[in-house]
């Protein structure tokens, strides 16, 4: 595999993670924030694959990986209960909403 | 090339996931970045995860989402941000250049030992790891309970019962099941 691939996939973690991180910042839905955590775990697994075939061990990362697929994935139904509890208890998905439920 | 497709597909998938404002179309959009993201794991030879991110984060997190954006309902977004976006660009922007700074001075290192398959990496030398996804599955069995017994509630609500408590509290069903008994 050629440097140049390595670069451009290094590149595309990158900008994954940016763009999650900017949609974390700016979202304030409770689903909406777990579709922007699944980018963002999704480019740490690309970046753990990639780091994997630079250093020649491709399965090693490729178990992690799946381990954190599956954690991933827990993650977002658990999250995503929380979500639709939140929504029908205070009719909103709006994640400032929970802060104020809890003053009042 | 084909990586910079690729790779290039993905981002575009993940900036109109974000910035999409329904909630349905983020979903689909989140597919097609897992979908962009499998390929690229193929191309790169990790044969097993690109399978599992196919099947899981393509297929089974979309279907997910759908479901409970169907729960929720799929209103147009219309909260302002907490933050301003030039400001959350530029926090943004730390994060990525101090990793990228890292990220372009490694160099890729051979190991001297010759790799074992991926089978016995997964079951033998990383056995913890697949009790700590047991757990996380059982995990996940329950959270998916908590995902369903809305449904419940839901069907009831559609019946034309009146629901004066709170619909998910454990009272409230009583309250329901006590009138239906009536």
């Amino acid at each position: 595999m050629n440097p140049s691939s390595i670069n451009i996939l290094a590149a595309c973690v990158l900008a994954l993670f940016g763009v999650a991180i900017y949609g974390l910042l700016v979202t304030r839905n409770l689903i909406k924030i777990m579709i922007v955590l699944q980018i963002l775990v999704k480019a740490a697994v690309l970046g753990l694959v990639v780091a994997g075939k630079m250093n020649g061990q491709i399965n090693l990362s490729q178990s992690i990986a799946v381990t954190v697929i599956v954690a991933d994935t827990v993650v977002v139904i658990v999250g995503l209960a929380l979500a639709i509890q939140a929504r029908q208890v205070i009719g909103t998905l709006d994640a400032d909403a929970l802060s104020k439920f809890r003053e009042d | 090339m084909l990586f910079a497709l690729l790779s290039a597909s993905a981002i575009f998938s993940a900036i109109q996931a974000i910035r999409s404002k329904r909630l349905i179309e983020a979903a689909i959009y989140l597919a097609g970045v897992s979908t962009m993201v499998a390929l690229i794991f193929y191309l790169l030879g990790a044969h097993e995860v690109a399978v599992i991110e196919l099947s899981v984060g393509a297929g089974l997190v979309t279907v997910l989402f759908v479901f409970a954006i169907s729960l929720a309902g799929d209103e147009p977004i219309s909260f302002l941000p907490n933050f301003p976006k030039p400001l959350a660009f530029i926090f943004a922007l730390i994060p990525v250049t101090i990793i990228g700074l890292q990220l372009f001075s490694l160099t890729g290192v051979s190991m001297p030992f010759i790799e074992s398959s991926f089978n016995e990496i997964l079951w033998q030398e990383r056995g913890p790891d697949v009790l700590v996804q047991v757990v996380l599955i059982f995990c996940g069995v329950l959270g998916m309970l908590g995902i369903l017994s809305t449904t419940d509630v839901s069907t009831k609500k559609k019946s034309g019962l009146p629901i004066a408590n709170p619909p998910n509290s454990a009272k409230s069903i009583d309250h329901i099941e006590a009138k239906e008994n009536q």
